[in-house]
């Protein structure tokens, strides 16, 4: 007897950008779901899933965590959007930028990257403080941290800080079934 | 008795600036040079005397001949006493203005009747020229129901913008409950390339007054206001003086003209804030609070200052009552079209040839008013497109010149009539560029208290950028229509509701400009050179 | 007493005379959102949240400050009235600085249930990220102008019920802000009660008592109203 060859799995990804990994704490927080999830995903990309470190071409979902706060975000960012189907803000930091972006607050909007980094590593250190300048081994701040929508267009938004473990499970069910969830009422919607 | 041989010099703000007070002083002396006295030559401060951009104006008037003549240095003044008294000096022909052409032939004087003939600081020159006349009789032959009716068949609408009826208005105030009742005149003329009122007030003020007194008689008001902004300091000092020599004169005051008729006028000067010309922002100026606009109803005829019904009209539009109760209501309305009676005054500006203040009758042709009065685009350039209405107004395009200019016509072409303020584009302007800065404009002077104006034109504003920058998407084209609807229908008051409007009225008819900012730079317009 | 009926939404319902369309959209269950609008303080239509469609008038009216009349026709949630209110909400969240996750207020801010009631799940404007300041000068309270939605509700509670007119508005435009006394530290206007109103009934985290941190102020807004029938009707809460 031949087994029936299993159905195409969805290639799910997981991005962290600049957040706290608190939408993947949450995502974790799915526990036993998390086996229905892998019969019908293979995960692709993730850092708590997987130790791929390029992200792959052909993937159908990212969930998206963090704003863009520097050079690498962007450089992520844009190829997730060149390289995946549907594409969800995760989380209140890739939908508003949220706390990363408390320092667009900074030098009057302008340049906050350079306002933080002076406060960090000059005005508040000892007599031997410097700027970090490492090039191509420390990402570099961009000037103002954007929600992920302002550098890529997205599919699907996500809010919450983090989103529950059930919201994220209401959301991508669905979407496993080819259907988009419906984003309404305070279970599925609420910021912070 | 005034010499029958005078010099008009033209004293208010634009001649001012151009330099008509050293003139004056130089004519003085090179009359006294040519051994004459005040009483064979009078040398006379007036108003304005219209054609602004050429200034400083100086009319000469001798017995059955006037002259005019523009943009004359002190140093020729001993040349203009001279052709004064009819001795042709050849040197002076550049500078003289023809008053048979079109600028002033085509004119019809109302509003402006008295400006830059009397002399704004003297009541007695503005009695001798018929003003306080109509008071006079009025208070003694008229009821406050005749004088409303004569208002009412004129068929004169709010001069400020909107073009609510006066008569209706007058009206409303007059019918309401017994009490206290109070009369307004909105000179606090904020719009960018307006300066129709300012004109007025410095140098015609006794003719609002009394219209302003007559107004008042007509709705049972003892006590009113003159909300000045701040930036005409010369049209406050005057309007004070004038009101102190009302005073002095019992033309206002207890028992005016002996009848139980009593009138408190005061003049209120405005803080620098726009949003003070919106009537409901503007009476809680007067009452000491911050000007902010309220929801109407209630309007201010029914509850105004202190509660009271409160009658609020703009300058223009009292200033224009003498001469309706003059020549009679049917007058009037004899100018005109069907639905926007008498006559309009513009302030003509930008490119144009003949900048200046313009009345003409209502229906006249934009044509006519930009290209034949104002004489079109100084390089002989075809026009692009006139701006009316300022900051809550639209640029009606060139192919539309030919429309009448009444208050239903602009409506329809998506800018408004406004205060008057006309300014002429040439085929170098870019209208993103126009539409930003009026963005810009109501962004300063958004009072803050509803969200779509104080956060939406913020947006739109930096929507506009992008435009103008010529890094727009197609996305921004459609966020920029739908914003600008937004704010157009949510804003609470009228200052949000039309700030949109430059947006708009430039996304109807130049739409291909934001549609080339959205692609290769080179399709623009070349804003280099506006600037 | 004097009613007048109306339709809300294809429902017929009756209201006492006098009576403001936003207490006939409530009769009908309606569910009309408000921000700046608080029982028992004046109207002030500044949110424009409320605004609905009457039949026959050409323009969006603010229920809150809109009388009901007999006969009119009201629609309270319309496509386009739906789109305006997202509209409004993303522009409040836009020219704030409102990060729900470390607020006082997160769970029990009106801002952010808005969000919620008008399906705003990111913000299509912008956020301008304004250079806002804290008041901390007062030893029981503290005002936050990042969180600020310029409802005025504080001004109008210290002025209408209170009687200390501790607050206005200042500036214009986007640079508006509350301001204490003549544009004083708030600890320093002795004519501050101290009473906490202003506290109770401002919608966000703007106004909290020093002793909250995140997710911990609880506010209770229905002291106006209290007061207000109390004071008008001799109608008190515990009788």
């Amino acid at each position: 007897m031949t087994p029936t060859p299993p159905a195409a799995k969805l290639r799910l990804a997981t991005v962290w950008l600049a957040g706290c990994s608190g939408c993947h704490m949450s995502f974790l927080d799915l526990d036993e779901f998390l086996f229905d999830l892998a019969e019908k995903v293979d995960v692709v990309f993730s850092p708590v899933g997987t130790d791929v470190k390029i992200y792959p071409e052909n993937v159908d979902i990212a969930l998206v965590e963090g704003a863009v706060a520097n050079v690498d975000n962007l450089e992520l960012a844009l190829q997730v959007r060149e390289r995946t189907a549907l594409v969800i803000s995760f989380g209140d930091c890739a939908v508003t930028a949220n706390v990363p972006g408390l320092r667009n607050l900074l030098d009057g909007g302008h340049d906050g990257a350079k306002a933080v980094l002076e406060r960090g590593y000059l005005e508040l250190a000892d007599a031997t403080g410097q700027l970090p300048f490492a090039p191509g081994i420390v990402p570099e701040l961009l000037p103002k941290v954007l929600p992920l929508h302002e550098v890529i267009p997205v599919d699907l938004y996500l809010p919450g800080c983090p989103p529950s473990a059930e919201r994220i499970r209401e959301a991508i069910t669905p979407l496993m079934a080819g259907e988009r969830p419906v984003m309404e009422g305070p279970a599925m919607l609420r910021f912070g | 008795m005034p010499s029958p041989v005078q010099v008009r010099c033209c004293d208010a703000s634009g001649c001012r600036s151009a330099g008509s007070q050293a003139l004056r002083t130089a004519l003085e002396g090179a009359r006294d040079a040519a051994g004459l006295d005040p009483s064979q030559l009078t040398i006379k401060p007036v108003g304005c005397l219209r054609q602004c951009g050429s200034g400083p104006l100086v009319a000469c008037d001798r017995p059955g001949r006037t002259q005019l003549f523009g943009g004359l240095a002190p140093e020729q003044a001993g040349a203009l006493i001279a052709e004064t008294l009819a001795n042709p000096a050849d040197d002076l022909a550049a500078h003289r203005i023809d008053l048979e052409g079109p600028f002033f032939a085509l004119q019809r004087p109302v509003v402006l009747e008295g400006c830059g003939q009397v002399n704004p600081e003297s009541i007695d020159d503005a009695i001798a020229f018929g003003t306080y006349a109509q008071l006079q009789r009025i208070l003694q032959e008229f009821t406050p129901e005749q004088v409303r009716d004569e208002v009412r068949r004129s068929g004169l609408r709010g001069r400020g913008g909107a073009g609510y009826p006066t008569g209706l208005k007058w009206d409303t105030v007059a019918l309401q409950p017994p009490g206290p009742r109070y009369v307004v005149c909105n000179a606090d003329e904020g719009d960018p390339g307006a300066f129709m009122d300012r004109s007025v007030l410095e140098s015609d003020p006794h003719r609002l007054i009394e219209g302003m007194a007559i107004a008042a008689y007509a709705v049972g008001a003892e006590r009113g206001f003159v909300y000045v902004r701040a930036e005409y300091p010369l049209a406050i000092e005057r309007l004070r003086l004038a009101l102190q020599q009302a005073r002095s004169r019992h033309l206002l005051g207890n028992h005016i003209h002996g009848t139980s008729f009593n009138l408190r006028l005061e003049v209120r000067v405005g803080a620098g804030a726009y949003v003070c010309g919106e009537e409901t922002a503007l009476l809680l100026s007067i009452q000491g609070q911050r000007g902010m606009p309220q929801p109407r109803p209630p309007f201010p005829a029914q509850s105004g200052l202190w509660g009271a019904p409160t009658l609020i009209n703009n300058v223009e539009t009292f200033t224009a009552v003498p001469a309706i109760l003059r020549e009679g209501g049917d007058w009037y309305a004899a100018m005109g079209t069907e639905h926007s009676k008498g006559t309009k005054v513009f302030a003509l500006s930008g490119a144009v040839v003949n900048t200046g203040l313009v009345e003409v009758p209502m229906g006249t042709p934009l044509r006519t008013v930009v290209e034949v009065i104002g004489g079109g685009v100084p390089d002989g350039s075809p026009i692009k497109a006139v701006q009316t209405g300022g900051p809550s107004g639209g640029c009606i395009p060139a192919e539309r010149l030919d429309t009448p200019v009444d208050y239903e016509s602009l409506l329809e072409l998506g800018s408004m009539m406004g205060s008057g303020g006309m300014v002429v584009m040439g085929q170098s302007t870019s209208m993103p560029e126009v539409a930003r800065h009026f963005m810009g404009f109501s962004v300063n002077e958004s009072c803050g208290k509803c969200v779509p104006c104080r956060a939406g034109t913020v947006q739109l504003a930096q929507l506009l950028d992008r435009f103008v920058e010529r890094r727009a998407t197609a996305e921004d084209m459609e966020r920029l229509d739908a914003l600008c609807q937004m704010v157009k229908v949510t804003s609470l008051c009228g200052l949000g509701q039309a700030a949109p409007n430059p947006v708009l009225s430039t996304l109807r008819w130049f739409r291909h400009e934001y549609e080339a900012a959205c692609r290769e730079p080179s399709d623009c317009v070349a804003t280099a050179r506006v600037r | 007493m004097a009613v007048v009926t109306l339709n809300v939404n294809g429902q017929d319902v009756a209201v006492p005379a006098g009576a403001s369309l936003l207490e006939a959209t409530r009769a009908a269950a309606a569910d009309v959102p408000t921000l700046c609008h608080l029982d028992g303080l004046n109207p002030v239509s500044s949110c424009r949240l409320c605004l609905v469609e009457v039949e026959g008038s050409t323009k969006l009216l603010p229920a809150c400050s809109t009388a009901a009349a007999e006969g009119m026709v009201v629609h309270t949630h319309t496509p386009r009235l739906r789109e305006y209110r997202r509209m409004t909400v993303e522009l409040f969240f836009a020219e704030g600085n409102h990060v729900c996750a470390v607020c006082v207020a997160n769970t029990h801010c009106e801002l952010q249930d808005m969000a919620v009631t008008v399906g705003m799940d990111h913000s299509r404007f912008p956020y301008q990220y304004p250079q806002r300041s804290v008041d901390a000068s007062h030893p029981q309270f503290t005002l936050d102008h990042n969180r600020c939605i310029l409802c005025t509700r504080c001004v109008r509670v210290c002025d209408e019920i209170e009687g200390a007119h501790v607050w206005d508005i200042g500036s214009r435009g986007g640079h508006c802000h509350i301001v204490a006394g003549l544009d004083e530290p708030w600890g320093q206007v002795q004519a501050c009660t101290s009473c906490g109103k202003c506290v109770e009934v401002c919608p966000t985290g703007a106004l909290f008592r020093n002793t909250d941190t995140t997710a911990e102020k609880q506010p209770d807004a229905s002291l106006p109203a209290l007061l207000r029938s109390a004071r008008d009707q001799h109608r008190w809460h515990n009788q």
